[in-house]
C-alpha cells in the first residue's frame, strides 16, 4: 500500500521526516491502521450476504439429510420449502409464536440468560437449556404430518456435536439421526458423521409399548426384546457413543422434546 | 537478474525448505494435513498471504520505523489474512468449516513473520513478492507429501477418492488411526526431514557441542 508520491506537500513533508522519528512513527502507525482497518471492514461487509446465504444453505441441506430427501444436484432452498418451521415451547411442550420461527436462532438463544436456564440435571453437558427451539415439520401431499425434525445437541468427547434427529409422525419411530456440527476425533468418534453409521438409527424406536424410553447407544448386540430401541456403539469412540447416548436420552426425555411430542400425539397442538 | 529470481523460486522448494530445512510452520503442519483438500486450500492461502504481504512490506520498507517495525508487518499479515479468511467463508464454505481456527492462525504462522523480517524488509517489491511465492510453495509441498500418507494410509483416500475400501465402509483396509491425529504428522515431517538430509548432506547442520569421548580409567 504505497502512500500517494505528492498530495501539494502534505504527505511529502511527513514521508521526508526521519524515519526513526517520532511524528514518523506515529503517523505511520495510525495511517497504517486506519488503511488496513478499511480493507478488513469492506472485505467483511461486502462478504457478509453470501455468507449468511452459505451458512443457512448448510443448515437446510443438513435437515433434507436428515428428513432423507436429499438427493445430490438438488435446489437446496426449493426442496426446504417442504418444510414448515416452527417455534416449540419445551415448558409446556406445544408451539409459540413469540417468535418468528424462520429467523430464531435457537443455537443463539440457548446461551441468552431470558430464554434459557441453567440445567442442575444435565447428562448431555451443556450447562444451558434453551427454552424455545425450532423444529421442523414435513407434510405428506394429504396434508398430514410425515416427520418431524428436532434440534439436539450435546458434549461427545472434545466437542459440543450439534445435530438433528428425524421423527415419523407417530413421534416415536426415528427416521434419521445427523450432526452438522462436531470436532470429535477424526477416524473415531468423527465417524458419526459415517453414512453406515447413520443408517443404524433408521428404523429404530424411542419408546416402548409402556411409554418408557429404551432408546440407547451401547456396545454389542442386547437381546431380541430390546433390539428395536438399541444403536451398537461407535468401535473405539466409546466417549462420544456416550455422549451421544446421553444427549438423545436427554432431549427425547421429560426435560427434552417428550412433553411436545407426547401432545403432538394426543392432537393437543 | 531473471537468475537470483528464478532462486528465490526454486531454492525454498528443497535447498531452503521453510519446513524441512528451517524447520518453521510445523504447528500448522500437524494440523491441516489429514485430508489433501485442507492441506492444499491451506498451502495456497499461506502462499498468498506471505507473497502479498511480503510485496506490501517491501513496498513500506523505506518507512518503517525499526522501534514499530514488527507490529507493522503484523498489521499487514493479519488483514491480508482476515481477507483470506473472509473469502473462504463466502466461496470455499466446506473447506473453511474444516479450516476452522487454522485460517486465522496463519498470522502466527513463522514462515509469514520470518520472510517479512529476513527478506521483504530488504529487498525490493517484486523480489519479495517471488520469495513469498517460492517460500508458500515450499510449505506447501511438504503438507501436500505429508497429507498423501496421512490420508492414504489413515482414511484409504487420496483427495477424498478411495484408493482403499476401508472396513468402516464395509472392504478390506483398516485405516491407521495414528494416522489422522496430529501427532503422527510430527514422525512423518521427521522421517522426510531424514530422507532430505541423506539426498542433500550439506543440509545437515553442525552440532552445537561435540560429545567428547570418555577418559579410560
Amino acid at each position: 500500500m504505497p502512500e500517494p508520491e505528492t498530495n501539494g506537500g502534505f504527505v511529502a513533508r511527513w514521508k521526508a521526516l526521519p524515519v526513526d522519528s517520532v511524528p514518523k512513527t506515529l503517523f505511520v502507525a495510525i495511517t497504517l491502521c486506519l488503511f488496513c482497518s478499511m480493507i478488513v471492514a469492506a472485505a467483511a461487509v461486502a462478504l457478509r450476504p453470501v455468507q449468511e446465504a452459505n451458512k443457512l444453505r448448510d443448515k437446510q441441506l443438513n435437515i433434507l439429510q436428515v428428513a432423507g430427501l436429499y438427493e445430490p444436484g438438488i435446489n437446496v432452498a426449493e426442496a426446504f420449502k417442504a418444510f414448515e418451521p416452527r417455534v416449540v415451547d419445551l415448558e409446556t411442550g406445544t408451539f409459540t409464536d413469540r417468535f418468528d420461527a424462520a429467523s430464531f436462532d435457537d443455537r443463539a438463544a440457548a446461551s441468552d440468560p431470558d430464554l434459557s436456564q441453567p440445567l442442575t440435571d444435565d447428562p448431555a453437558g451443556i450447562g444451558r437449556q434453551g427454552r424455545y427451539q425450532v423444529v421442523y415439520l414435513l407434510n405428506d401431499a394429504q396434508g398430514d404430518l410425515e416427520r418431524i425434525i428436532l434440534p439436539i445437541h450435546g458434549y461427545g468427547l472434545w466437542s459440543t456435536l450439534w445435530g438433528f434427529i428425524a421423527l415419523g409422525p407417530d413421534g416415536n419411530e426415528i427416521y434419521g439421526l445427523q450432526f452438522y456440527d462436531q470436532a470429535e476425533t477424526p477416524g473415531l468418534g468423527a465417524e458419526v458423521d459415517n453414512p453406515r453409521w447413520k443408517a443404524l438409527w433408521h428404523g429404530k424406536k424411542l419408546r416402548d409399548e409402556d411409554g418408557a424410553l429404551q432408546i440407547n447407544v451401547s456396545k454389542g448386540a442386547p437381546n431380541a426384546a430390546m433390539a428395536p430401541y438399541h444403536v451398537d456403539a461407535l468401535a473405539g469412540a466409546t466417549l462420544t457413543s456416550r455422549g451421544v447416548d446421553n444427549l438423545v436420552r436427554f432431549w427425547m426425555g421429560e426435560a427434552g422434546f417428550a412433553p411436545f411430542l407426547e401432545n403432538l400425539k394426543t392432537g393437543a397442538v | 537478474m531473471a537468475e537470483t529470481r528464478r532462486s528465490y523460486l526454486v531454492d525454498p522448494l528443497v535447498d531452503n525448505n521453510p519446513i524441512t530445512l528451517q524447520v518453521l510452520g510445523i504447528c500448522s503442519a500437524l494440523a491441516v494435513t489429514s485430508s489433501l483438500k485442507v492441506a492444499f486450500v491451506m498451502a495456497l492461502a499461506v502462499t498468498l498471504v506471505t507473497a502479498f504481504s511480503s510485496m506490501f512490506i517491501s513496498m513500506l520498507r523505506n518507512q518503517i520505523p525499526s522501534s514499530i517495525r514488527i507490529i507493522v508487518q503484523m498489521v499487514i499479515i493479519a488483514s491480508l489474512v482476515i481477507v483470506v479468511d473472509q473469502f473462504l467463508k463466502a466461496f470455499l464454505f466446506d473447506i473453511s468449516k474444516t479450516l476452522s481456527v487454522f485460517v486465522g492462525l496463519i498470522i502466527t504462522n513463522c514462515i509469514v513473520m520470518g520472510r517479512a523480517e529476513a527478506f521483504a524488509m530488504k529487498n525490493p517489491p517484486i523480489d519479495s513478492f517471488v520469495d513469498g511465492i517460492g517460500n508458500g510453495m515450499g510449505y506447501g509441498l511438504i503438507l501436500m507429501m505429508v497429507g498423501v500418507v496421512r490420508e492414504l494410509f489413515g482414511s484409504g483416500s487420496l483427495f477424498g477418492i478411495t484408493i482403499f475400501q476401508t472396513v468402516n465402509n464395509g472392504g478390506w483396509y483398516v485405516p491407521n488411526g495414528l494416522l489422522l491425529l496430529p501427532p503422527s504428522a510430527f514422525f512423518i515431517i521427521g522421517l522426510f526431514i531424514w530422507a532430505f538430509r541423506t539426498w542433500k548432506p550439506e543440509q545437515v547442520e553442525e552440532r552445537d557441542f561435540k560429545i567428547q569421548t570418555a577418559e579410560a580409567h
